[in-house]
C-alpha cells in the first residue's frame, strides 16, 4: 500500500508531503530528491528502489509526483492512482504547475485525505469529489443534514460516480473520439510499425439516472450481427468494421455485459470523463506520407529534400502540421527553401522545423535544404535520426465509427430522441516517424 | 590564472555561463548549449578569419561545455592555433584545452607536439613553463616518447631559469611515473643529483621529489645524493629562522624541503662515511633538540611544521636502527607526545612507537611508557587512537610485562569498541600463548577471554587451547577443573561449552575424584547447556558423552537414556541423529575393551610450525611428534599408511585418506560445515597466519572412532588437516587466473582437498575423491563479502582434445550467493583415456554492479586415476625390464625445491596415488612406486623410481626421476607433473 506521497518542483523542493504510514521516514523525501531528481545520470525508470523503499514517480511538466512504499505493492495500481491524482488536480485547478500547486495546497491536502486512506486508494471520481470538496470555501450556510446524508449514501453506494436528482432543461451529450497515430516507416515507404491508441471522451448533461448504450463498428459485433440475419456483403462489412486489440473502460461500464454480449452499457457520470480507451494495429489510415531524400555531398555538405503527401479525402483539412528534420551535430549553416508554410533551422534543437497551418487531402508539398557541415575530429558517422511529424486531422485514423449512443431514462419523461448528441473525431499524431 | 584586465575579460563567455546557471531544467540547459554550439560552429566555419580574442573566447566556451559533461568533437584545430599565439592568455587557454581534451588523434598530436617543441626551445620562461605543465598534465605515453629526451636537458642546462627548472623536474617526475622505461637518466644522473646544491630552494624541492622517486627504483645510481642531502639538511637545520626568508614557514626554515630530504635518506642505509654520518647524527640531534625548545609562535602552523620534521626524523632514526642514543631520545620525545593535547600527535606518537618497540635498542625505553599507553587505551575518545594504543601494547609486550599487559587488555576488552574487539581477542590469545610461562595462567587467560568476548573468539582460538591442553600433561587436570568451574556460570558462551565439552570428555576423569565434580555432576552440567547450543556444538557434546561412557561406566545408563530420547535419535538434523544412533549402538554392543580402544584419549597434536610460531615457540621440544607416531600408526591402519610411519605434514595423510576408495563415498555430502569455512578472519594477516595451522574440529576429535563405524568412514576420515591443508601461502591475492592456475594445479597433484583459489571476494574450496576411472569433485564457493553475488554461474570446459579424453559433468550451481554464505557444486569426472591437460573452470558473477570473471584449472591430473599395485622386488624388476623401449621411459634430473625429508617425500608419493614399494630398490635411499592408471579405454601400468642425491655437485640437492609406463604419453606427463613436486 502507498506509504506516502510527495510533490516536488523542478529544483527538488518539496511542495506537498503527505505520509500515510509509519514505515516511511522523513529521510525518504530527501532520498528521492538526491537519487532521482538530482541524480547525475537521468533516471528513466519510473520505479526506483532506494534502501528497500520503492519510489514511483510521474512527471507533469516540471512537477514530480512520487508515491513511496516499503511494501511490495502492485505498481500498476500505484501508477493508475498517480494518473488519477493528476486528473483530479487538473479538474480542480487546471494545469499542474508549481504556481497552481502552491495556490491550492490546502485543497490538495484535503483531496489527499479523501482519495487515499491509510495508503489505500478510495473514490477518486472527480464528479463525486466535487460534491463535498469545494474550492469556494464554506458557503453561507453549512450543508443541511439531508444533503450530508445524501453525499454519504452516494459515496458509499453502488453508483458512486453519480448522484441522484440531477436535472437539466436541455439533455445534451458530447462524444469525442480522440486518437493518436504512431508510425515508424522505412525510407522506402515500408511500414515498420504502426498503431493507434484512442480514447472516447464523453461529456454528459443528462437528467436523472439514465441508462446509456454505446455502439461502434467493432468487428466482433458487426460479424455477429452479419451472421445473425442481414445478408450484408461480407467484404463490405469487413471494411466497415475495425478490430480492436485491447480496450479499457470507465468504472461505470458494466463489464459483465461487455463480456457476454460485447455491448457497452452504463449509467454515465455527470460532466466530462473518459468512457473508454482502446488500441488498434490493423488497417490504419496513415494521414501523411513522408518521402525523404538525403544526399551527402562531400564531407562538408548535406542536401535534404522532403516531400509530404496527404492521404485522405480532399474535402477534409489537416491542421497544425509540423515536420521536424534532424540535422547533424556538426551543422554550421542551413539554407531552406519551401513552397508552403514556414521552415526554420532551430539550432537549440538540432533540427529544421517546417510548419504548415493547413493542408487539404490528396495534396503534396516539399521542402529542400542545404546543410553545411564543419569537419570534426570524430570519425563517427551521423546516426541519421528519423524525421518526425505532428498534425491534427478531423477523422479517426483507426477507422472507428460511432454507430449509436442510446439513452434510456425510464423514470423521467424524456426519450432517446430528445437528447441532443454531438460527435466529433480528432486524429492526432503520436510518434510519427520516417527514417531517412 | 593571471589577473584579467577589463578589456580582456570575455564578456560573451560570462553571459553564456550565467545563462546556463539560470536554466531551470536540464532540457533548457541542453537547448542553450545546442544553440551555443551551433553558433560556435558557424563562427569557426565562417569565411573570415577569427582574431585571437574570439578564438580564445569560443575555445573557452567549448571547454566549459565539455566540463559540463557534453561531448566536444571540434575546435581542437582552433585550440592548437592558439598555441602559436604570442599572447600569454591565448596560449594559456590553448594549453588548457589541449590538456583537458587531448585524445590520441595522430595528426593533431603532431601539431601539438610541434607547438610544444617551439615553446620549449623559445627563450621565454613563461612559455616554457606552460609547455612543461601541458606535458605533465597530459602525461601520456606519446608525450613521454616525444619529450622524455628533451626535458632532462632543460633541467640541467646552466642557463635555464629557476622556475623552468622546477617545472621541468616535476614534469620529468610525472613522465617517469607513467612510463619509466622511456625516461632514461643515464648520463644526466650526476647532474640531476647536483641539483641538490642549487641556490634556489624551489628547484631543490622540486628536484628532490624526482630524485626520491628515481632512487627508489635504482638506488645504486643515485647513491651520491646521500652526502649531498645530508649537507643540504644540515645547512637548513643549522640556519636561523630568518636566513631562508621566502622559505621560512612560521619560523620553521624550509619544512617541506627538510621532510623530503629526510624521506630521501630513508631510501638508503646509514651512510658509511664517518664524516657524513657524524653530520647527519648532528642534524638529527639538532632536530630533536629543537623539539624541546619553547615554540616561537602559538600558531598551529608553526607546531605542525616543526612536528612534521620531527616525525620524519624519527622515522629516519627508526629506519637506520643503529643509533641507540638517538632511538632512546626519539622514544622519550614520543613519550612526551603521548600526553599531548593534540589527538593527532598522540596518534602519530603511538604509531611511531609501535615501530620503535620492535627495535632492540629502544624496546626497553618504550616499555617505560606502559602506564601511559594503558591509560590511553582506557581514556582515549577516538577509536583509531585506541586501536594504535592496543597495537603498541602488543608490540611492547615481552615476558616481563606480559601478565600485566594481557590483564589490561582483557579488562579493556569488556568495554572495547566492537570494531576492534576481534583483533584484540586475537592479540590477547597470541600474547598469552607466546609468553606463557605457566600453562595454568594461559588456560585461565583464554577461558577469561571466551567469557568476556565469546562472540569475537574465532574458532582458531579455542582450537588452540585444546591443542595445548592435550599436548601438555601437566595442565590437563587444572584445565578440567577450571572449565568445570567456568561452566557453572548460569550463562556461558557457546565457545566455552565447546571447550568444556571437549576437555571434560577427554580429562573429566582427572577431577572425578572430587564429589563436587563427580561424573554425574559433570554430565548434568554439560547436558544443561545442551539445548541452548547450535548443531555443531551439540554434535561435539554428543561425542563428549560417548567419551564419558568410556571414562565413567557408571554414567552409561543415564547417557544411553539421553541418546535414546526422541530429541536425539529422531533429531531432524542428520548429523546429530547419526551420531546419536551410532553412539547408542556403540555403547550397547561394544565390549569395554573395544570401547576403551575406540574412545581412547586423543593423541597429542603434531606441532606444525607456522612461519611465526616457529620463531616464537622454540622452547617447546619436538617430543610431541615422536609420541604421536605409534598411536597414529595403530589408528590409521589404512593400507596406504601400513608402514606405520607418518609424514610430518598431516595434510598429506588427510589427502591420502580421502583418496582411498571408500565404500560409501557419498556420505561426504553429510558434512555440515564444509572445510573451507575455517577461512581467515578479518583481522590483520599477520595475526591470522599464526592460527592458520590450528585446525581441530570435532571430526578430529572423533577420528579414533574410525575403524568401527564403517558407514561413516569417510565422514570421519577428514583429519584435522582438511580445513588447513592449503596453508595461506598457497592462496594468491592476484585475481588474474590463468598464469598462476598452473601453479595451483601443481599444488594439488599430491593432494585432493584444500583451498583451490582465494581472493578478496571469493574463496573456492575443493574436495575430491577418485575411484577406478571415476572421480567426483566437490567445489565450495564461499562468498567472503557481506554483499550477495548474483547471476553466479560456473562452467567446466575441456579444451581441445581433452574433450575426447575426459568426460566431465557438472551440476548447475545456485545463481545467488548471499554474503558470507557458501554453495556447493558437484562435478563428476570420467577418465576415458589418458590425458595431459586439465579442464578449465570458468566462474562468472556480479558483485555490486561489476561482472567478475575467473578462469581456473581444475586440479584433475592423470595420477588421480592411479590404482596402487603392491608387488615384490622380483616382479618389479621384471616389469621394469619389460618396459624398456626408449619411448616408454621418461626421465628428468632436477634440483630440489624443497628440503629432502624422507617422510615428506613418502607422503607426497603416497598422495600421488601409487603404491610405495619398500625393500625393492637395493639402495634404501631410493623410492620406487607402482600403480595402474584406470581409464575407460585401457589400463596403463606405470612404474616410478625416484633417486634423491643429497650431495650433488656444489652442495645442491638433486633428484633423478624415472617413469616407465606402457604408454609413452603417460610417462611423459607423469614425469612433468612430478618434477614440480619435490
Amino acid at each position: 500500500m502507498i506509504g506516502g506521497l510527495f510533490i516536488y518542483n523542478h529544483k527538488g523542493e518539496v511542495l506537498i508531503s503527505r505520509v500515510y504510514r509509519d514505515d516511511i521516514g522523513r529521510n525518504a523525501v530527501d532520498a528521492f530528491r538526491v537519487n532521482v531528481i538530482h541524480a547525475r545520470q537521468q533516471v528513466r525508470s519510473p520505479v526506483t528502489n532506494i534502501a528497500r523503499t520503492s519510489f514511483f514517480h510521474v512527471k507533469r511538466s516540471n512537477i514530480w509526483l512520487a508515491a513511496v512504499t516499503k511494501q511490495n505493492v502492485n505498481a500498476a495500481m500505484v501508477f493508475e492512482f498517480l494518473y488519477k491524482m493528476c486528473d483530479v488536480m487538473t479538474a480542480y485547478f487546471g494545469k499542474i504547475s508549481e504556481e497552481n500547486i502552491k495556490n491550492n495546497f490546502v485543497l490538495i491536502y484535503e483531496l489527499l485525505d479523501e482519495i487515499l486512506d491509510f495508503g489505500y486508494p478510495q473514490n477518486s471520481e472527480t464528479g463525486a469529489l466535487k460534491t463535498f470538496i469545494t474550492q469556494q470555501g464554506i458557503k453561507g450556510q453549512p450543508q443541511t443534514k439531508e444533503e450530508q446524508s445524501q453525499i454519504t449514501s452516494q459515496v458509499t453506494g453502488q453508483i458512486g460516480w453519480r448522484r441522484e436528482g440531477i436535472k437539466y432543461r436541455r439533455n445534451e451529450l458530447f462524444l469525442d473520439v480522440l486518437e493518436s497515430v504512431n508510425l515508424l516507416m522505412s525510407p522506402q515507404g515500408q511500414v515498420l510499425s504502426a498503431h493507434v491508441s484512442g480514447r472516447v471522451m464523453m461529456k454528459s448533461y443528462l437528467s436523472g439516472m439514465p441508462e446509456c448504450k454505446f455502439g461502434m463498428n467493432d468487428k466482433i459485433v458487426i460479424d455477429k450481427q452479419g451472421k445473425g440475419g442481414t445478408t450484408d456483403d461480407p467484404g463490405k462489412s469487413g471494411k466497415q468494421s475495425i478490430a480492436i486489440d485491447d480496450c479499457t473502460f470507465h468504472q461505470c461500464v458494466r463489464l459483465s455485459k461487455f463480456d457476454s454480449e460485447r455491448s457497452i452499457s452504463f449509467i454515465p457520470p455527470d460532466g466530462e470523463y473518459e468512457l473508454m480507451r482502446y488500441r488498434t494495429t490493423k488497417d490504419i489510415i496513415l494521414p501523411f506520407r513522408v518521402i525523404p531524400l538525403v544526399r551527402e555531398v562531400g564531407r562538408t555538405k548535406l542536401e535534404v529534400k522532403v516531400v509530404i503527401k496527404s492521404n485522405f479525402k480532399p474535402s477534409l483539412l489537416a491542421q497544425k502540421i509540423e515536420v521536424r528534420i534532424p540535422t547533424p551535430l556538426n551543422t554550421s549553416g542551413v539554407q531552406v527553401i519551401c513552397m508552403k508554410g514556414k521552415a526554420k533551422y532551430k539550432a537549440s534543437e538540432n533540427a529544421i522545423v517546417w510548419k504548415i497551418k493547413r493542408m487539404a487531402g490528396m495534396k503534396e508539398s516539399q521542402i529542400s535544404a542545404e546543410i553545411e557541415l564543419l569537419p570534426t575530429n570524430d570519425k563517427k558517422k551521423w546516426a541519421r535520426p528519423p524525421i518526425s511529424m505532428n498534425f491534427e486531422v478531423p477523422f479517426a485514423p483507426s477507422g472507428l465509427k460511432v454507430r449509436y449512443l442510446k439513452v434510456f431514462e425510464s423514470k423521467l419523461n424524456y426519450s432517446d430522441h430528445d437528447v441532443i448528441k454531438w460527435v466529433r473525431y480528432i486524429g492526432r499524431s503520436g510518434i510519427y516517424e520516417t527514417r531517412c | 590564472m593571471p589577473a584579467v584586465s577589463k578589456g580582456d575579460g570575455m564578456r560573451g563567455l560570462a553571459v553564456f555561463i550565467s545563462d546556463i546557471r539560470n536554466c531551470k531544467s536540464k532540457e533548457a540547459e541542453i537547448k542553450r548549449i545546442n544553440k551555443e554550439l551551433a553558433n560556435i560552429r558557424s563562427k569557426f566555419k565562417g569565411d573570415k578569419a577569427l582574431d585571437g580574442y574570439s578564438k580564445k573566447k569560443y575555445v573557452c566556451k567549448l571547454l566549459f561545455i565539455f566540463l559540463l559533461g557534453h561531448d566536444i568533437d571540434f575546435g581542437h584545430m582552433e585550440a592548437v592555433n592558439l598555441l602559436s599565439s604570442n599572447k600569454y592568455t591565448e596560449k594559456q587557454i590553448g594549453y588548457l584545452f589541449i590538456s583537458v581534451l587531448v585524445n590520441s588523434n595522430s595528426e593533431l598530436i603532431r601539431l601539438i607536439n610541434n607547438a610544444i617543441k617551439n615553446d620549449l626551445s623559445s627563450r621565454n620562461p613563461t612559455f616554457m613553463c606552460l609547455a612543461l605543465h601541458c606535458i605533465a598534465n597530459v602525461g601520456s605515453r606519446e608525450m613521454a616518447e616525444a619529450f622524455a629526451g628533451e626535458i632532462p636537458r632543460i633541467l640541467v642546462a646552466g642557463d635555464t631559469m629557476d622556475s623552468v627548472k622546477q617545472s621541468a623536474a616535476l614534469c620529468l617526475l610525472r613522465l617517469y611515473k607513467t612510463s619509466p622505461d622511456l625516461v632514461l637518466m643515464g648520463e644526466w644522473t650526476s647532474r640531476v643529483v647536483h641539483l641538490l646544491n642549487d641556490q634556489h630552494m624551489g628547484v631543490v624541492t622540486a628536484a628532490i621529489s624526482l630524485i626520491t622517486c628515481l632512487s627508489q627504483k635504482n638506488p645504486d645510481e643515485f647513491k651520491t645524493c646521500v652526502s649531498l642531502a645530508v649537507s643540504r639538511l644540515s645547512r637548513i637545520v643549522s640556519s636561523a629562522s630568518t636566513d631562508l626568508q621566502d622559505y621560512t614557514y612560521y619560523f620553521v626554515p624550509a619544512p617541506w624541503l627538510s621532510c623530503k630530504l629526510l624521506r630521501l635518506l630513508q631510501c638508503y642505509p646509514p651512510p658509511e662515511d664517518g664524516a657524513v654520518k657524524g653530520r647527519l647524527v648532528e642534524c638529527l640531534e639538532t632536530i630533536l633538540n629543537k623539539a624541546q625548545e619553547p615554540p616561537k609562535s602559538k600558531k598551529v602552523q608553526h607546531s605542525n611544521a616543526k612536528n612534521a620534521i620531527l616525525f620524519e626524523a624519527i622515522s629516519l632514526i627508526i629506519h637506520y636502527d643503529s643509533e641507540p642514543n638517538l632511538l632512546v631520545r626519539a622514544c622519550n620525545q614520543l613519550g612526551q607526545f603521548l600526553q599531548h593535547r593534540e589527538t593527532n600527535l598522540r596518534y602519530l606518537a603511538l604509531e611511531s612507537m609501535c615501530t620503535l618497540a620492535s627495535s632492540e635498542f629502544s624496546h626497553e625505553a618504550v616499555k617505560t611508557h606502559i602506564e601511559t599507553v594503558i591509560n590511553a587505551l582506557k581514556t582515549e575518545r577516538d577509536v583509531s587512537v585506541r586501536q594504535r594504543a592496543a597495537d603498541l601494547l602488543y608490540a611492547m609486550c615481552d615476558r616481563s610485562n606480559a601478565k600485566q599487559i594481557v590483564a589490561e587488555m582483557l579488562s579493556y576488552l569488556e568495554t572495547a569498541d566492537y570494531s576492534i574487539r576481534e583483533e584484540m581477542v586475537l592479540k590477547v590469545a597470541i600474547l598469552a600463548e607466546k609468553y606463557a610461562v605457566d600453562y595454568s595462567w594461559y588456560v585461565d587467560t583464554i577461558l577469561n577471554l571466551i567469557r568476556i568476548a565469546g562472540d569475537y573468539v574465532s574458532e582458531e582460538v579455542w582450537y588452540r587451547v585444546i591443542q595445548i591442553v592435550i599436548n601438555r600433561d601437566d595442565v590437563q587436570g587444572y584445565a578440567a577443573k577450571t572449565v568445570f568451574e567456568a561452566l557453572q556460570a548460569p550463562a556461558c558462551h557457546e565457545n566455552m561449552v565447546k571447550v568444556g565439552g571437549y576437555i571434560l570428555g577427554e580429562f573429566g576423569n582427572l577431577i572425578a575424584g572430587d564429589p563436587r565434580s563427580s561424573p554425574l555432576v559433570q554430565f548434568n552440567l554439560l547436558h544443561s547447556k545442551f539445548h541452548l547450543c547450535s548443531v555443531p556444538t551439540r554434535a561435539l557434546l554428543l561425542s563428549a558423552y560417548i567419551k564419558f561412557i568410556n571414562l565413567f561406566p557408571e554414567t552409561k545408563s543415564t547417557i544411553q537414556e539421553v541418546l535414546r530420547s526422541d530429541s536425539q535419535i529422531r533429531n531432524s538434523d542428520v548429523e546429530l541423529q547419526q551420531r546419536a544412533v551410532e553412539y547408542l549402538k556403540l555403547s550397547s554392543i561394544a565390549s569395554t575393551d573395544v570401547l576403551a580402544t575406540v574412545l581412547e584419549e586423543m593423541p597429542p597434536f603434531p606441532e606444525r610450525e607456522s612461519s611465526i610460531l616457529a620463531k616464537l615457540k622454540k622452547k617447546k621440544g619436538p617430543g610431541a611428534v615422536s609420541v604421536n607416531e605409534l598411536e597414529e600408526g595403530k589408528r590409521e591402519g589404512g593400507e596406504l599408511n601400513g608402514g606405520g610411519e607418518r609424514g610430518g605434514d598431516s595434510s598429506a595423510i588427510a589427502a591420502s585418506n580421502a583418496s582411498t576408495p571408500s565404500p560409501s563415498a557419498d556420505l561426504l555430502g553429510l558434512r555440515a560445515g564444509p572445510p573451507v569455512t575455517a577461512a581467515a578472519p578479518s583481522a590483520g594477516s599477520l595475526l591470522v597466519d599464526v592460527f592458520s595451522e590450528a585446525g581441530i574440529n570435532d571430526d578430529g576429535f572423533l577420528r579414533d572412532l574410525e575403524p568401527t563405524t564403517e558407514s561413516s568412514d569417510s565422514l570421519l576420515a577428514e583429519g584435522p588437516g582438511d580445513s588447513d591443508s592449503a596453508p595461506p601461502s598457497v592462496v594468491s591475492e592476484d585475481p588474474t587466473p590463468l598464469p598462476e592456475s598452473d601453479e595451483l594445479l601443481n599444488k594439488f597433484v599430491c593432494k585432493n582437498n584444500g583451498v583451490l583459489f582465494e581472493n578478496q571476494l571469493l574463496q573456492i574450496g575443493i574436495k575430491s575423491e577418485y575411484r577406478q576411472n571415476l572421480g567426483r569433485i566437490y567445489l565450495f564457493y564461499g562468498n567472503k563479502t557481506s554483499v550477495q553475488f548474483v547471476t553466479f554461474t560456473t562452467t567446466v570446459t575441456c579444451p581441445g582434445e581433452l574433450q575426447s579424453q575426459l568426460n566431465v559433468q557438472s551440476k548447475p550451481v545456485e545463481p545467488l550467493i548471499e554474503g558470507g554464505a557458501q554453495v556447493q557444486q558437484v562435478i563428476n569426472i570420467e577418465c576415458l583415456t589418458d590425458f595431459s591437460d586439465a579442464p578449465l573452470l570458468n566462474i562468472k558473477f556480479r558483485y555490486g554492479g561489476a561482472l567478475q570473471n575467473l578462469t581456473l584449472k581444475l586440479p584433475v591430473t592423470i595420477n588421480k586415476f592411479f590404482q596402487p599395485t603392491e608387488m615384490a622386488s622380483h616382479d618389479f624388476f621384471q616389469r621394469w625390464k619389460q618396459l624398456s623401449q626408449p619411448q616408454q621411459e621418461a626421465q628428468k634430473i632436477f634440483k630440489a625445491s624443497h628440503a629432502m625429508d624422507t617422510e615428506v617425500l613418502k607422503a607426497k608419493l603416497l598422495g600421488l596415488g601409487m603404491a610405495l614399494l619398500e625393500n625393492v630398490d637395493p639402495n634404501p635411499e631410493n623410492f620406487v612406486c607402482a600403480g595402474v592408471i584406470q581409464s575407460k579405454a585401457q589400463q596403463v601400468g606405470s612404474l616410478l623410481r625416484l633417486e634423491p642425491n643429497a650431495q650433488a655437485q656444489s652442495g645442491e640437492q638433486m633428484y633423478r626421476l624415472t617413469v616407465r609406463s606402457s604408454k609413452d604419453t603417460v610417462s611423459k606427463r607423469l614425469c612433468e607433473l612430478l618434477a614440480e613436486q619435490f
